[in-house]
């Protein structure tokens, strides 16, 4: 994996440096913990072999930010019992292999059941023009995606279409985090924040990170370049004892994100408390649908009930969600459970956690 | 999922673009971005851009991507 570092005529003395810098923090061998938040970032860490590089170094922890590895059994499976009930469900493509309790998308597709998958929450303008029945659109997402599935309950009341509703399973990231340092099992040193969440939320909701608990962030990137400088940041804010919010993404991200995008986002939704895996319920930390919307709101729409619900059994996503563990720890990492035939979200989600390391893993 | 994709813009209708990754187009929403133009790149998510991006920039970030999809496939 070093040989990908070594094609890159950037990144070898920003590595350099990150070296040099670790050497003058006086760690003493002990190994920095920083988290990436976000699944994307998971991924790239994985796969440009940043983990095997700074092995004795730094540990990387993955966080909650992987959408479809944070939804929670009860929700997938009020996803599913949807799905049996008849109605027309639209879906992101991610969704389809997790498994329920006792079913999964793929499973009622299989059954017969009419489950299409979208690009984009906008396609489901159409599909509910062309279709009788009622439609329901499976919002799943962060603040990268809500804009747009804000937009499409606007474009529906707009367009007075009267078959199409949406179920809200809309998590933020803010008050997860809030939620995450105050219940934190493990020393984290510093955290690697989201890139294309930040575009939206922009650098102020991070602040309280470094001015409440003292912990260094750095927004980054996704290419090999990108990471190297969030970590050179959060290397040199510890040596610096000088913990701030650092936006190493600046050319895409803005210190107030992007204000237009997040006044769509206001309109149509409101906080929410919402349950995570992992974390069970989290105060303000999702997102329900304003009452001018309650017609767009499948959850008012449906009587939607569920069978008693239960994890996956041996599966320990939760426990990985919140970075207590990592995938290898259980017992069913690429024996029982592969990405082709997977227990749980962590290894459906091509960034949860275990499909990664499962792809890349050291 | 947050994943994201620079788009060149071929031509504008109100909230609405056409648009081009890779050689292939697609409508997509710009109803949160100002002054759009032809030429110009944003990035897209799901269909719909949410920033504006700079041509070197735009350029980067689809060379990376291809080297990721030739090498998965
Ligand atoms: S390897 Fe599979 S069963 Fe184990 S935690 Fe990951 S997703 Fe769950």
């Amino acid at each position: 994996m070093k040989n990908q570092f070594k094609d890159n005529p950037q990144l070898l003395p920003l590595l350099c440096k990150i070296d040099k810098l670790i050497e003058l923090s006086e760690r003493k061998g002990k190994r920095f913990n920083f988290m990436e938040i976000c699944g994307t970032h998971t991924v790239s860490i994985l796969k440009h072999g940043f983990r095997s590089y700074f092995k004795d170094k730094i540990k990387f922890i993955s966080g909650p930010g992987c959408p479809v590895c944070v939804t929670s059994q009860k929700d997938m499976d009020r996803v599913i019992a949807l799905a049996k009930s008849g109605v027309k469900i639209a879906t992101f493509g991610d969704l389809i292999k997790v498994p329920g309790s006792h079913s999964s998308l793929e499973e009622q597709q299989a059954l017969g059941k009419q489950i299409d998958v979208v690009y984009s929450p906008l396609d489901c303008l159409k599909i509910a023009e062309n279709a009788d029945e009622e439609v329901v659109f499976i919002a799943v997402g962060f603040e990268t995606t809500i804009p747009v599935i804000a937009s499409l309950v606007l474009d529906a009341e707009r367009m007075n279409i009267k078959n199409l509703s949406i179920l809200a399973i809309i998590k933020t990231i803010p008050n997860a985090l809030k939620f995450l340092l105050a219940n934190l099992e493990t020393e984290i040193d510093g955290f690697i924040c989201p890139g294309h969440v930040s575009v939206i939320i922009g650098e102020q909701p991070y602040n309280i990170i470094p001015e409440k608990y003292g912990i260094p962030c750095a927004i980054a990137g996704f290419d090999p370049v990108d990471i190297a400088l969030g970590i050179e940041s959060l290397i040199t804010q510890i040596k610096d004892k000088n913990p701030i919010v650092a936006n190493r993404y600046k050319r895409m991200v803005k210190l107030d994100g992007n204000p237009a995008a997040r006044n769509l986002i206001n309109e149509v939704f409101e906080e929410d408390d919402v349950d995570w895996r992992g974390f069970g319920k989290v105060p303000a930390s999702g997102l329900k649908l304003r009452k001018r919307f309650a017609k767009f709101d499948a959850d008012k729409k449906f009587d939607i009930k569920v069978e008693t619900t239960s994890e996956p059994k041996g599966c320990i996503c939760g426990e990985i969600i919140a970075g207590k563990k990592l995938p290898a720890e259980c017992q069913l990492f690429a024996k029982k459970c592969t990405p082709d035939s997977p227990v749980g979200p962590c290894m459906v989600s091509f960034e949860g956690s275990c499909a990664a390391f499962y792809k890349y893993g050291e | 999922m947050c994943l994201a994709v620079p788009y060149k813009i071929i031509s504008t209708d109100d909230t609405k673009a056409i648009a081009d990754v890779f050689g292939v187009r697609k409508e997509i929403d710009i109803r949160v971005i100002e002054n759009v133009n032809v030429d110009d790149y944003v990035l897209v998510h799901a269909g719909f851009a949410i920033q504006k991006m700079s041509q070197k920039e735009a350029k980067i970030t689809l060379k990376l991507l291809r080297e990721v999809s030739e090498k998965s496939i």
